[in-house]
């Protein structure tokens, strides 16, 4: 075993400390932080608040929307928040926070209302009920959504958009917001980007505190200790934390943004905060390789997926998927449509197929030449708008989808709470939603179990389908109960629990490993070899190998079970006892190491849960060998956990789950 | 290597502080070579492929490679992108060529006033369910 490293600096230059204090931090500029600035510089203005954004990246792209997106999946609309509770119910197997859903419901349509208005261009019908683009339906002079105008549903709850500058458009409103707040306060700066937050700072006196954060620059030699009255946990999900399908070029072309390293999930963790059903995840059957969007396949072109022998699989398994997981068969979830693919790729029935080809020449039985080339369009820009390398692919296959179909894979699992997944955080509801238990409120919309730690977006649990929209207006009600909390805590002033040359030692210590023991070989960067540390590169291929294997990744067919977790679970014992060996030859590396480091935390929490939870909840994300089916009895429960934040002990329990929203009356 | 950079285009951004391409990039992955004053994408497998540094440019010199561990080579996804929509060409390997044009935005860049004609938030209300800008819909 190597010996403890520590980090007196002695081979690496100390960083210079910057001390920034404010009300309000906010860790992460994504759509929850950028929704969180917007609402909680309204409210602090006027108080003289301060607030401050901190962000690993650059806020005109950062975050799962980086990219853009072709359409916005959570619309209320004309439907009803009842129903939405229903729908994200059903599809997240019968287990979710119907308090927190049906707030999100409530609050959603108002931030899609604002993108508009703020240059977000939404598709419309026309009279005809022909789809229209944005920019068409603007200068046809089709109303807003907000004023009556019809959006181009692609679903019951997803409308379509031209989003390329989605993310663009809300950072600009987020840190023009933020401009407003330092004029307000008298700031010298509020937005720090390329910042990268490593950990939660605790307050000295009293216990279960949050106090601030630290992070540190990756431009520059420099750390910043945050100190707040409040902090928003904004940082977003856990991506590659298990071994992708494509591991050359291609491991950066994860479903979900590569960056989302798991940091939410590991910093909320270490500092105490209650997480509930980490067991949750998600894998997406998306075509293959590319992971192109399917969504506007299935539900706006009507494609159908079959096997390899053009036998649609969720049709062929539903007497199956009825009999052993009723009543979550109907409708059949996202989880359970996994399932019947599986089932289908398990005994040799593949490749899974999107019937593109035939879906188009069905559509183009019914129009015009002009509208057929409209539909093309229509098709190539849900790929272009979100997930470019998919046109690429199909670019270089020679892929034209009116006339080629494509294959469809289920993907590696994702960790996250804002998509069709529900991990995260155990926070507080709003108090009001008629049946919810008393103690599923205890003061502040989405704190924490850790006072002043708030949650949004990704990160917070049992309140999945919020999406891209969701996520910005669970920022807004977090954001606004932030300012809040702050009015009532007016006299509180942050002291840290820990030493900040212990916290900058800890934080630099890859760079003093590297340059202490770089020597010792001869190997050239590129191929360091060296027994006195391991690079962030192999730690992450070492954690993603251990989760595929033990953890029920794509290798095993997504199964695992009691003996393999502990396995897996020992073997990340001692990962984590080798991450304190990591080493960075720079400040881009120094990133990687952290967020590496992160996604261990997020790992272990994830084979925690699905340790403790003795049942098959999500067939088709996982399955426990040795507990194959769904265990209403014993299971229909939040699974809590809670790291002791002194001796990093974990405690796992059952919550009771409450059913708020009535099931849908049988037709 | 997902996203890269043309020798012969790239300068550099002109000795700037950063260049265009280290301030979008999501993942850190773009570094400049300060001696040849020419950027490159640091990280290939560490790449999203989601263009922002193809995007943003200012001399057009980076484009993206398709994975090399699944794409066929001798295809290219090429983006123009305006004040208000962005013009793509998709280059096929057999040499077939598509063209789409799509709106991006509906207000100029820049031009948005986050708190001109809201209400003054109501201190009353700062427990209670909805935002600043009114009570919930339901």
């Amino acid at each position: 075993m190597l010996e403890k490293e520590t980090n007196e600096f002695r081979f690496v230059e100390k960083p210079a400390v910057e001390e920034v204090e404010c009300d309000i931090l906010l860790m992460g500029g994504g759509m929850a932080g950028a929704g969180a600035a917007f609402e909680a510089c309204a409210w602090a203005n006027p108080k003289g608040l301060k607030v401050v954004m901190v962000d690993k990246a650059a806020v005109e792209r950062s975050g799962a929307v980086a990219q853009g997106l072709s359409a916005i999946n959570t619309y209320i609309g004309q439907n009803t928040c009842e129903d939405y509770v229903r729908y994200v119910r059903g599809d997240l197997m019968g287990i979710i926070r119907e308090d927190l859903v049906w707030d999100l419901g409530r609050h959603v349509d108002d931030s899609i209302h604002l993108f508009e208005e703020w240059g977000l261009p939404i598709w419309k019908k026309d009279a005809e009920g022909h789809s229209m683009d944005g920019h068409q339906a603007k200068d046809a002079g089709i109303a807003s959504l907000k004023d009556g105008g019809t959006p181009c549903h692609s679903g019951k709850w997803q409308i379509m958009i031209n989003g390329e500058s989605y993310k663009a458009i809300v950072g600009e409103v987020a840190k023009k917001a933020l401009e407003t707040n330092k004029a307000a306060t008298g700031m010298a700066e509020n937005l720090f980007e390329r910042v990268f937050c490593t950990r939660l700072l605790l307050d000295a006196n009293e216990p279960n505190r949050v106090a601030g954060a630290i992070g540190f620059s990756t431009r520059e030699n420099k750390v910043y200790v945050f100190k707040a009255n409040a902090v928003l946990n904004g940082s977003g999900g856990a991506v590659n934390v298990f071994r992708p399908r494509s591991v050359g070029e291609g491991m950066g072309r994860a479903w979900f943004p590569v960056w989302n390293s798991g940091s939410g999930y590991a910093m909320g963790a270490q500092a105490g905060a209650t997480m509930t059903l980490m067991e949750n995840r998600f894998v997406p059957m998306r075509f293959k390789d590319g992971y192109g969007p399917v969504g506007a396949w299935f539900l706006f072109f009507k494609a159908q997926a079959t096997n390899g022998l053009g036998e649609d699989y969720c049709v062929k398994h539903a007497d199956l998927v009825h009999d052993e997981f009723a009543p979550y068969d109907n409708p059949m979830g996202t989880c359970l449509r996994n399932h019947a693919a599986m089932i289908e790729m398990a005994a040799g029935n593949g490749p899974i197929i999107m019937h593109t080809d035939k879906a188009m020449q069905k559509l183009a039985e019914t129009m015009d030449e002009k509208q057929i080339k409209h539909l093309e369009a229509e098709a190539w820009e849900d790929f272009l708008d979100m997930t470019i390398a998919q046109a690429g692919l199909w670019a270089a296959d020679d892929v034209e989808p009116d006339k080629t179909p494509s294959e469809l894979m289920p993907s590696e699992p994702y960790l996250l709470g804002s998509h069709a997944g529900c991990a995260g955080f155990w926070v507080s509801g709003p108090g009001d939603i008629p049946g919810a238990p008393d103690e599923w409120a205890w003061g502040y919309n989405r704190m924490s179990t850790v006072n002043g730690l708030f949650m949004a977006g990704d990160v917070v649990g049992a309140s999945g389908h919020k999406f891209s929209s969701g996520s910005h207006a669970e920022g807004r009600i977090a954001g606004k109960a932030m300012v809040a909390w702050c009015l009532d805590h007016a006299d509180y002033s942050p002291s840290l629990k820990e030493s900040v040359d212990d916290l900058v030692a800890e934080m630099y210590l890859p760079l003093e490993i590297y340059a202490k023991h770089k020597a010792y070989t001869t190997a050239p960067d590129n191929v360091d070899v060296n027994p006195n540390y391991i690079r962030p590169r192999m730690l992450q291929f070492r954690l993603m190998k251990i989760m595929d294997e033990y953890v029920g990744g794509v290798s095993t067919m997504y199964k695992t079970s009691k003996t393999l977790l502990e396995t897996g679970l020992a073997k990340l014992e001692i990962l984590k006892e080798d991450s304190q060996h990591l080493a960075a030859a720079d400040l881009h590396e120094l990133l990687r190491c952290w967020e590496n480091y992160h996604r261990i935390w997020a790992a272990e929490a994830h084979a925690r849960h699905i340790l403790f939870r003795e049942e098959s909840r999500y067939p088709g994300y996982y399955y426990r060998g040795d507990y194959p089916g769904i265990d209403d009895e014993n299971w229909k429960t939040f699974t809590n956990s809670t790291v002791n934040p002194d001796t990093h002990e974990w405690n796992i329990e059952k919550v009771p789950y409450v059913q708020l929203v009535e099931a849908p009356t049988p037709a | 290597m997902p996203s890269f950079v043309m020798t012969e285009k790239c300068d550099g951004c002109k000795g700037q502080e950063k260049t265009a391409c280290m301030y979008i990039c999501p993942h850190d992955l773009m570094v400049l070579d300060t001696e040849r004053m020419k950027a490159h994408n640091q990280e290939p497998e560490q790449c999203w492929e989601c263009y922002n540094c193809v995007k943003i440019c200012p001399q057009q010199a980076i484009e993206v490679r398709a994975y090399a561990d699944f794409a066929p080579l001798g295809a290219a996804v090429i983006p123009l992108r305006s004040s208000d929509s962005i013009m793509w060409t998709i280059k096929f390997r057999n040499g077939n060529l598509k063209r789409f044009k799509f709106p991006i935005r509906t207000t100029e860049e820049g031009s948005v006033d986050p708190y001109a004609g809201k209400p003054e938030p109501n201190y009353d209300d700062v427990k209670k369910p909805g935002f600043f800008t009114g009570p919930t819909a339901c």
